[in-house]
């Protein structure tokens, strides 16, 4: 271009970072828009299936409380220590990021146990009628994103305790952390669908 | 890459690391290629993951449809062009019409833009690779997989035949038995993850990895136009992947989503269809402007009129769009008010275009035109959009609209709007970017013909059915009986649309004779202001050997800057990543000041691979709901593969590290 070539030198700059400003960030929330849109659309498809049927829900009692609501404590409580590792790998701890990490790990698998008895306090089937379709397509789509993330965090675990460790991989605990509270704040909407509205007369 | 690594053993001090450097030929610069080319072979060729080595690929798959869509139309053209014909029978027309229609659609339209969008993003925001781009080729993969199965069961008998937007309860499990559908669904939840994943991309290259300076009010019209169409991918596409999703499963596993017997309801599907199918026309036609707002202002040789305009129009048409599938379904019994109420804003919609067309004229008349090929498609855009538009605003007056539902006016309709607003421009586009793609020009005097011809037979084959519709002759017939007054205008508009498959011909001729004969583009051969032309053409494998500093929205057109312009310091370029790792350089959102060095991983086979078993679960589970369980194996080891650090790269990585606050 110009004769006189001035250079910006940028060999100084950190190699990673947190937040929005790393590209992980950016990755982190395309997902959770997309599934957030899913999320929204699957519930809006239960209540405009509901506004279409006299009877709801059809030919079944509401789903019985109990487990769903153990569950629900379950994530919330496990926002602690998902916040807990977000915070230690901030600070780029690597002991503290690998025990809350594994202490996260522990409440999804106890969720995702809980969920099996979920199901089956449904008293509908997917393939019953439309209502038990859009209730399993509801827990369904949740647990989906539960498998993966809990997935997704252990293989992240292993990678914490056998290397190769750098920097990038505190930047990627803490976007699986965002993720997770993604799965745990759009658990509360489908609660609030699955148990109450089957309730509501 | 392991001849770049070769250079600097893993290990080595950072301080003897290659720093990017100068110019072409340097030993920096070499460094560079190397770093950043494909590694070579047929596993690397697999392997690839450089964001123009797939947008090529990407581009060519996606001209292949067309050209696969096109021959299905010509043979339906074919077969109308005489009353009573008996070159297909109905069931291979409701094939013919289906498969053109997705292809048209799914396979062609919105896929092209993102793949040419995938080429230029990067190029047009001076940096050397688009972000994510394991996961970029991964999404070329999968689409490509999804769009092979759809044509090979078709080649075999098999078909889709309920019609692109599928409605059900014909394309439910009674009235559509078989596997037809069901290919049909896949093929969507196959197209889409790739779009999604693809707008996750270009999203986050836009945001991040723009060339110092270039703050958001100085990013090209272009890629404004793909960031708001990836935002509306993000939320248009999950309607119609959960709908494709709820219909497989209707048909393989017994749910009731869509099955009225059992509390399920059919007017569901066609809000989630439509949710998705309106603001789709959107996808297609936003980077049409894109377009359009690239060429423009290179061939008015003046900066493009209302830049500011321009973008908050792009984004007032994006939230339009979504307000108004509804039009879509005036025939179907809803509330009166709603109606009303998304008449209004089919008709609102109508204003954030004019805005749009009204700087392209400004522009355009306060310039010193020069009337080269991508030029003239765009003045036939002008021509065409005009009167689809006008045709869109009659439909969406619901008196009228019920009137023609479903006749051959709707169909001249959406030809008028989808050719006319995406495939004008996105020719135009392909004479525009060639020479900077292949480094050679293409023929200026074929070019001509190619357009004439294209434009001649567009409204020879498509306006005529205007007057159809009027006169009562349904869509989706696949024939009709003679004395209805349709016979002759039947006949022109075939007559139009093989004069459209000679103007694609002729531009296929084009395009390969220009490969090797075509003149030397140079760098800059149209003389324009962005970025992409700042670069050699072809451009080398890192893009860039010295990544620009930005001083203003056309780079290309400023005045040099020296020292007396200001108080900061005119730098040039960049200096200081690594020559011999791939290194890229992140900026703030905003302000697009430097922010991070990130590296980024080699390539990899993993993507094809985790591609290859997604496949083989979604096609098993046409077959088998087990696929899902057992077909989640193999995706979960590919996937943990390609996500696992290489213990070589690692270090090299550790060799560049510095934490975020030293
Ligand atoms: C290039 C020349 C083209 C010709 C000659 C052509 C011709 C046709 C014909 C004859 C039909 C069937 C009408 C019926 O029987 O109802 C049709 C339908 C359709 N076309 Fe095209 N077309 C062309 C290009 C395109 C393009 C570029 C697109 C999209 C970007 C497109 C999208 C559609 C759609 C969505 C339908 C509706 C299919 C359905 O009813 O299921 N076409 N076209
Ligand atoms: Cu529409």
């Amino acid at each position: 271009m110009a004769m006189t070539r001035r250079e910006l030198d940028v060999s100084g700059l950190p190699s990673y970072a947190f937040g929005h400003r790393s590209l992980m960030w950016w990755g982190t929330f395309g997902l959770i828009a997309i599934e957030g849109t899913l999320f929204a659309l699957a519930i809006g498809s239960y209540l405009y299936l509901r506004s279409q049927s006299d009877a709801w829900p059809i030919g079944a009692p509401p789903p019985q409380l109990l487990w769903g609501t153990v569950n629900t404590l379950i994530l919330l409580a496990s926002t602690w220590p998902n916040h807990k590792a977000k915070r230690a790998a901030e600070a780029c701890d690597l002991l503290r990021t690998r025990r809350w990490l594994m202490t996260g790990l522990a409440f999804s698998v106890a969720f995702l146990v809980v969920r099996g008895f979920e199901f089956g306090a449904l008293h509908t089937r997917w393939d019953s009628n439309a209502y038990g379709s859009i209730v399993w397509m509801l827990l369904g789509l949740h647990t989906v994103h539960l498998l993966t993330d809990t997935y997704d965090t252990a293989v992240l675990g292993v990678l914490l305790f056998t290397g190769p460790m750098e920097g990038q991989r505190f930047a990627d605990v803490s976007e699986n952390a965002l993720y997770w509270y993604f799965v745990v704040f759009s658990w509360l909407p489908i609660y609030a669908v699955v148990y109450g509205v089957p309730r509501l007369q | 890459m392991q001849n770049a690594h070769a250079m600097n053993p893993p290990g080595d001090a950072p301080a003897s690391r290659l720093k990017d450097g100068p110019g072409p030929g340097s030993r920096e610069a070499a460094a560079l290629d190397a770093t950043w080319s494909d590694p070579p072979g047929l596993l690397g060729w697999l392997a690839a993951v450089n964001h123009k080595s797939i947008a090529r690929r990407f581009i060519a798959t996606t001209f292949f449809f067309f050209l696969a869509g096109g021959l299905l139309a010509l043979v339906m053209r074919l077969q109308l062009a005489r009353p009573g014909s008996k070159l297909v029978g109905p069931d291979l027309y409701n094939q013919l019409f289906t498969m053109h229609g997705s292809t048209m659609m799914f396979l062609f339209a919105v896929p092209v833009m993102q793949a040419v969008a995938v080429y230029l993003v990067p190029l047009m925001l001076g940096t050397r690779s688009i972000a994510f781009p394991r996961l970029n080729a991964f999404a070329y993969w999968i689409f490509l997989f999804g769009g092979v199965m759809l044509y090979v069961v078709f080649v075999l008998g098999a078909g889709p035949d309920v019609g692109w937007f599928s409605y059900v309860p014909l394309a439910g499990p009674d009235y559509s038995p078989g596997k037809r559908a069901d290919f049909w669904a896949q093929m969507i939840t196959f197209t889409e993850l790739s779009a999604l994943l693809e707008a996750i991309v270009v999203i986050t290259t836009v945001f991040k990895l723009r060339a110092p300076g270039m703050t958001l009010n100085r990013i090209p019209l272009f890629v404004w136009a793909m960031l708001v169409t990836a935002f509306m991918v993000l939320f248009a596409m999950p309607s119609v992947m959960l709908a494709s999703t709820m219909l497989i499963m209707d048909r393989l596993v017994g749910s009731h989503f869509f099955n009225p017997a059992e509390g399920g309801d059919v007017v569901l599907w066609q809000h989630l269809f439509w949710f998705f199918g309106h603001p789709e026309v959107y996808l297609i036609f936003l980077p049409g402007l894109g377009f359009l707002s690239a060429i423009i202002p290179t061939f008015a040789r003046r900066p493009i009129f209302g830049y500011t305009a321009m973008v908050l129009s792009l984004i007032a048409t994006a939230f339009l769009a979504f307000g108004l599938w509804v039009h879509h379904m005036f025939a179907v019994n809803l509330p009166e008010l709603g109606k009303s109420f998304f008449t209004a804003a089919s008709m609102l919609i109508a204003i954030p275009s004019a805005v749009q067309i009204f700087c392209w004229l400004a522009t355009l008349w306060s310039g010193k035109l020069d009337f080269k090929t991508p030029l003239l498609f765009v003045l036939g855009f002008f021509f065409i959009l005009v009167l689809g538009g006008m045709t869109g605003i009659m439909l969406a007056s619901v008196p009228l609209d019920l009137q023609v539902h479903d006749s051959y006016f709707v169909v001249a309709h959406l030809h008028y709007v989808l050719i006319g607003g995406a495939v004008f421009p996105l020719f135009g586009a392909f004479y525009y970017w060639y020479p900077k793609i292949t480094g050679r020009l293409m023929s200026e005097r074929l070019g001509r013909w190619n357009f004439w011809l294209f434009f001649t037979g567009f409204n020879v084959a498509f306006f005529p059915m205007h007057l159809l519709g009027l006169k009562g002759m349904p869509r989706r017939v696949y024939t009709y009986q003679a004395g209805l007054g349709w016979d002759t205008m039947n006949m022109v508009a075939t007559i139009g649309a093989l004069t459209i498959a000679a103007a694609v011909l002729l531009f296929i001729v084009n395009a390969v004779r220009s490969l090797r004969h075509g003149a030397p583009a140079g760098a800059n051969p149209w003389g324009a202001g962005t970025l992409e032309w700042a670069t050699e053409s072809p451009p080398p494998p890192c893009n860039f050997h010295a990544i620009p500093v930005v001083h203003g929205r056309e780079p290309l057109w400023e005045p040099p800057r020296t020292e007396a312009d200001g108080a900061r310091p005119a730098f040039t370029h960049v200096g200081g990543l690594a020559a011999d790792t791939r290194e890229l350089l992140a900026t703030t959102v905003l302000d697009a000041r430097p922010d991070l060095r990130v590296n980024f991983p080699d390539p990899t086979i993993w993507p094809f691979v985790s591609a290859v078993a997604v496949t083989a679960l979604f096609i098993g589970s046409i077959f088998t709901p087990w696929a899902v369980v057992w077909g989640s194996i193999p995706i979960a080891i590919a996937l943990t593969a390609w996500f696992w650090p290489q213990r070589a790269e690692t270090s090299v990585h550790l060799s560049l590290e510095r934490k975020p606050w030293q």
